[in-house]
């Protein structure tokens, strides 16, 4: 019996400090915290606008999965607040059912507009049409989903092929007389990778002096990346690119042809490439050690917030699908200002 | 008749070859080397180069092995210990690692999350790092040994919140090291050519090896992992064996987690060292070792571990998708489990004492 | 083959690597017999059993059975039961979270489909019919052990069974439940079954057996009627040399008794454990012999465990050499010299996968600390001198204790506490499940050890055994102590009237 109990004890503290983990981690990188998911009720703020404030509902992916999400979570936060005239209220999950769940409460709860990055495309029809029929309208954001576009107003998303494609145009433009590519890939059938695959498959494809060397998942993860360059390098193959789909992966690339002494970056050996643009990533490109990284914009919030604007005003969004605008940037080119401002 | 009876031991011993425990990683590692020996026999060539700084190091597949499988055979010294004493196993290493690796770098880095110079040295960092890593350890150890949890089941709290843990010490930053004294541990120490992953390995092996030599550890832990109520009744305590057991992981957990931040000087919590408590089981049970508890080999687990190594730079070279890595690894499992089964060893010292006659008449 | 035979195993060899473990046996079972299979442990008969129910396969020799024109050919277990064999092992095998019909069938209908109504009233009848006193839907786990063992049998003899095998089945019964076995096993007789007993108590071969084959060394040394073969020539034949160890035995036991009473070593006032046993007083003198006695569950192994801080001691006053000390767990009692060799071997007592040296050390090892391992040379110094003087038969020392048999595992386990050096030293049924050899061995050592100053509490189910080593007994019934004789009241009788309740209360 004590045993039981202390057990019961231990997983309270448990869940305790997990609670602790989820909530501080925010508070300490400096926001300006709304109330999560309490939500309800919120006490007239100083804005006073319009007196009342809007309702959204937010259902996005876990902020620690990873870089990306972290900074458009980030954004969001600084976006949706009582100063701009939001009551916001945040759900996390990676899973879709749990989103879901979450969507359905949110619809109870009577939110305006309930914003969605779902984690799985399928699965939504019957939920957002709940929304409909209570008049809460919907946008999607980062993600979109199989369902008819007469379920929500607009989504707002990246242009994964495009992102790839700007980036192998820009590796076409440096016209080195020979492409021998690493191309370190995501996890097998994301979008990210579908598209920034794409682009580069077809090039090679086409290009007699394009070869691909090795062409293989690193699953996002900077330790396989590193094995999988170690192991060209060992076998001695030549190769002069490196493609990494996330900065994660080329980052370990580069560990390892650091390991290896083989040049890197601007004006050496090897021409290394990296998506997402991570600070740190990008003061890499600074330091000239990588020659580029392809913007994927996790700042939506300003394209949902026009749209809302848009919609309270009376008017009607023109376009279904927002391709956000995305750079590439050039080690040569980049400077201390867009680290700061683009990077995540 | 004391001739005769050594006589019979001896017998007893040829005909058992295939019922040694190290005969298992052996054989793995002897039929991978033979497939690439046959395969590319460039797979073993070695080249002595220099680094970025000018340092002399070793390259090749062979030293790609020893580099990467140091974590792994770190982390099966600890599972090994854990696997005898408590009947199973802690799936949490991975996370746990990530704990360890975040706690080195929040050390290091003080409140900045990328500092120009360390904010602390690297051993207080690491010693930081040891304690976290052991209390952790030890929650897991309590939940086994005191409150009788399964250890898979006990371990699974923090193999689902551990990574968040690891997130929540950098306040979900993510710090950089750029110092490069911090890349030694992962990387190469100035003018010796060898992995410095591999040293440390080396290190713990020889810790391990005298521990289990001029302490209990080995007597006790299989003795409660075989019968523990008998166990007690010689005077031990086995809720305090199997807690610690955890607690020596934790400080395995914590040396892997260095070379782990260490590689990259920089930490992703949701991917560093994933799926490496797979890896680390497997390298328990490569070696041969009842993943039931009990009777264990050290060298055996360690051997297994780079054996697995072994294998996963070898699929690599050929260029094996990584993700279908866990398939590769499954067929390996399988294989193992049958010819540990006792049928299968009968039937392979049967083939065994076929083949020693043979030998016999040659001579 | 013989009319009269249902069974016939004619020249029979078997051998293992390095051991030869049957040579040219044979072995005849009648019709409606119950035949004993006599023989020391590593004498063969459970080999000749596991070459009978397809578990090994022999290397020579043909085995016959009624009705079946040619040898017949038995390759596994499943083989030996098509052709009527069944065998019911010491430990139970069935599932105890199953019900006894469910129990007594499974696995064995021929279809997928059981039908649960008509397989409890089967169930029944065979129950009744037998005698069993247990109901087809019952919990198997809820039946006492002896029941248990009577509804494995009632599954074997259900199976059509011609050839009944019970390997050990009373080692864990108390005497009440033995004479219920015995019942069941006179009935099935009388039906015509053939039973091949495999037993240690002489006592059992003598009441309820026809006839007596006797194994030593892998061959057969004969077969006899039971009535032309007396308890001392059996013993002798199993033994292979004429012994009257017995009578020395006893006159050692005597000139104990001549001694003057002598410090008492160990004393417990009002010692209690949550074993679930009354609080009960205790002494015992330097080289005394004494023991606990009493029905199987009576509290006697509780009382000793207590002694031995094996359960959690929940109150007393303990003494070792006059002064007071605290017993709360093993180690503090082996701190205090005091060793105890647990009742149930298998599961207290030896650790399987080790070695017969680490097996040997491990209690002074415990005792000497973590840190100070002993030298290898130094264990296999050790593990060899008691190797030596207990007279354990292993390959060597690094064999594991598992693959020892019943009565060396015992002796090692028995070395193990000796190299403690304790002065006090609690065997609780050392020699269950033992062969006769080993038996005398063991009883000879405690009187010797006792001799030679060592204070001993011995336990066993065997009351002649007890009253050949035992100076004073310690009568308990219901968990709690209800006597106490010594001297002249050292009888079979008085013991009995003690433990049922008699005059004395």
């Amino acid at each position: 019996m004590k045993k039981k109990l202390l057990a019961v004890l231990m997983s309270a503290v448990m869940v305790v400090s997990l609670t602790a983990c989820g909530g501080s981690a925010p508070a300490a990188s400096g926001d300006a915290a709304p109330a999560a998911d309490s939500g309800d009720a919120a006490p007239a703020a100083d804005s006073g606008s319009s007196g009342d404030l809007i309702k959204v509902g937010i259902i996005n992916n876990d902020p620690n999965e990873s870089g990306y999400r972290t900074a458009n979570d980030k954004d969001l936060k600084e976006m949706f607040t009582k100063e701009n005239g939001y009551d916001a209220s945040f759900a996390y999950s990676l899973k879709n059912d749990e989103q879901i769940t979450a969507a359905q409460k949110f619809i109870t709860d009577g939110v305006d507009y309930l914003l969605l990055s779902a984690a799985d495309t399928a699965g939504w029809d019957t939920v957002l049409k709940d929304a409909q029929d209570a008049g809460i309208r919907v946008i999607l954001f980062d993600r979109t989903i199989d369902a008819p576009d007469s379920l929500y107003e607009a989504s707002i998303v990246s242009d994964m092929a495009k992102e790839g494609q700007t980036a192998v145009d820009w590796l076409a433009g440096q016209n080195l007389p020979e492409y021998n590519v690493i191309h370190i890939q995501g996890v097998m059938g994301s979008a990210a990778q579908q598209g920034r695959s794409g682009a580069l498959d077809t090039k090679v494809a086409a290009e007699s002096n394009w070869n691909i060397v090795t062409q293989q998942t690193a699953e996002w993860n900077a330790e396989k990346a590193q094995q999988i360059v170690q192991s060209v390098i060992d076998a001695g193959t030549p190769f002069n690119v490196i493609y990494a789909e996330n900065d994660d992966m080329a980052k370990g690339a580069v560990a390892a042809l650091d390991k290896a002494n083989i040049s890197h970056g601007v004006g050496k050996d090897v021409v290394v490439m990296g998506f997402d643009c991570n600070k740190w990533a990008l003061e890499e490109l600074l330091n000239k050690n990588w020659n580029y990284d392809g913007q994927c914009n996790p700042f939506q919030a300003s394209y949902i917030d026009e749209i809302i604007k848009t919609i309270e005003s009376g008017g009607t969004v023109s376009q279904k699908t927002i391709i956000m605008d995305e750079k590439g940037f050039d080690a040569s080119s980049i400077t201390q200002e867009d680290v700061d401002k683009y990077g995540i | 008749m004391s001739s005769e009876t050594k006589i019979q031991t001896r017998k007893v011993k040829g005909g058992s070859i295939f019922r040694n425990q190290i005969f298992i990683p052996v054989a793995a590692l002897l039929l991978l080397a033979l497939f690439n020996l046959i395969a590319d026999p460039s797979f073993y060539k070695i080249t002595l180069g220099y680094n970025s700084t000018g340092d002399p190091v070793l390259s090749g597949y062979l030293m790609t092995i020893l580099d990467y499988g140091s974590e792994l055979a770190i982390l099966a010294i600890g599972m090994t210990l854990v696997t005898a004493a408590s009947g199973g196993q802690d799936i949490s290493v991975g996370a746990a690692i990530a704990i360890a690796g975040s706690v080195i770098l929040r050390v290091l880095c003080g409140h900045d999350s990328r500092p120009e110079t360390l904010q602390a040295p690297i051993i207080v960092a690491f010693l930081v790092a040891c304690v976290v890593a052991m209390l952790f350890g030890a929650f897991n150890g309590a939940l086994v040994a005191y409150f009788k949890i399964q250890p898979m089941v006990a371990t699974l709290i923090l193999f689902t919140a551990g990574r968040s843990i690891a997130a929540w010490i950098n306040n979900n930053e993510l710090p950089i090291i750029s110092d490069p004294s911090f890349a030694i541990y992962g990387g190469f120490i100035p003018g010796i050519p060898i992995p410095t992953p591999f040293f440390i390995a080396m290190i713990c092996v020889v810790i391990t090896m005298l521990a289990l030599k001029f302490t209990n550890l080995g007597l006790y832990t299989q003795a409660v992992g075989i019968n523990e109520s008998s166990s007690k009744l010689n005077g031990l305590n086995p809720a305090f064996i199997k807690f610690l057991s955890f607690v020596l992981l934790g400080l395995c957990v914590a040396v892997a987690g260095l070379i782990k931040v260490s590689r990259l000087s920089s930490i992703n919590y949701s991917v560093i060292a994933k799926d490496i408590e797979m890896d680390a089981i497997l390298a328990v049970a490569l070696g041969g070792n009842s993943l039931g508890g009990g009777k264990f080999n050290m060298l055996a687990s360690i051997l297994g571990a780079y054996v697995i190594q072994f294998l996963t730079t070898t699929l690599y070279k050929f260029n094996v998708q990584s993700d279908a890595l866990p398939a590769y690894k499954a067929v390996v499992v399988i294989a193992l489990v049958v010819m540990s089964t006792p049928k299968a060893r009968e039937f392979m010292s049967k083939i065994g004492k076929k083949l020693k006659p043979a030998e016999r008449s040659v001579a | 083959m013989n009319e009269q035979s249902v069974l016939e195993m004619r020249g029979i060899y078997k051998s293992f690597p390095g051991v030869k473990a049957l040579q040219n046996v044979d072995f005849t079972l009648r019709e409606g017999e119950i035949h004993a299979l006599m023989g020391e442990n590593g004498a063969g008969k459970s080999t000749l059993i596991k070459v009978l129910t397809g578990v090994y396969s022999k290397d020579e020799g043909d085995i016959f059975l009624k009705g079946i024109e040619n040898a017949v050919v038995i390759h596994s277990p499943q083989d030996a039961q098509k052709v009527g064999i069944s065998t019911v092992y010491q430990e139970i095998t069935l599932c105890p979270n199953l019900t006894v019909a469910e129990n007594m069938f499974i696995g064995r209908g021929t279809g997928v489909i059981q039908d649960w109504k008509n397989m409890n009233k089967d169930a029944d009848k065979i129950l009744m019919s037998l005698g069993i006193p247990a109901v087809s839907t019952q919990q198997l786990a809820s039946c006492s052990l002896a029941v248990q063992q009577m509804v494995a049998i009632a599954r074997a003899v259900d199976m059509d069974c011609k050839v009944l095998i019970l390997d050990e089945p009373t080692s864990s019964l108390d005497e009440q439940e033995v004479q219920k076995l015995f019942g069941l096993m006179r009935d099935l007789k009388k039906k015509g079954v053939g039973i091949i007993f495999v037993t240690h108590f002489l006592d059992q071969v003598y009441e309820v057996c026809d006839r007596i084959t006797v194994l030593r060394d892998g061959q057969l040394v004969g077969e006899y009627e039971i009535k032309d073969l007396p308890r001392v020539k059996l013993v002798a034949k199993m033994l292979g040399k004429e012994m009257d160890d017995m009578s020395d035995i006893k006159s050692d036991a005597k000139t104990y008794e001549a001694k003057d009473k002598s410090d008492v070593v160990f004393e417990a006032k009002d010692l209690v454990s949550d074993a679930g046993i009354r609080p009960f007083d205790f002494h015992i003198e330097k080289g005394e012999v004494n023991g606990f006695t009493g029905l199987l569950g009576s509290g006697r192994s509780e009382c000793v465990r207590a002694i031995f801080g094996a359960d959690r001691v929940l109150g007393g006053e303990v003494k070792k050499n006059g002064k007071p000390i605290k017993i709360s767990k093993p180690i503090d009692a082996m701190k205090n010299g005091i060793a105890y060799l647990p009742e149930d071997r298998k599961v207290d007592g030896i650790i399987g996968d080790l070695s017969v040296r680490e097996n040997i050390i491990l209690a002074l090892q415990v005792m000497k600390g973590f840190f100070k391992p002993f030298t290898k040379a130094q264990a296999y110094a050790f593990a060899e001198e008691y190797i030596k003087a207990l007279n354990i038969k292993t390959a060597s020392a690094d064999t594991p204790i598992k693959s020892l048999s019943g009565g060396n595992q015992q002796k090692v386990i028995l070395a193990r506490w000796l190299l403690t050096h304790p002065d006090y030293l609690i065997l609780d049924e050392p020699t269950r499940g033992i062969d006769v050899g080993t038996k005398v061995d063991i009883q000879k050592l405690v009187l010797k050890l006792a001799s030679e100053g060592m204070s001993i509490t011995f336990i066993s189910s065997e009351t002649d055994e007890m009253l050949r080593t035992c100076s004073r007994l310690i009568v308990m019934r219901d968990r709690k102590v209800v006597g106490e004789l010594k001297g002249d009241e050292l009888t079979q009788g008085k013991i009995m009237s003690t433990i049922a309740g008699g005059e004395n209360g």
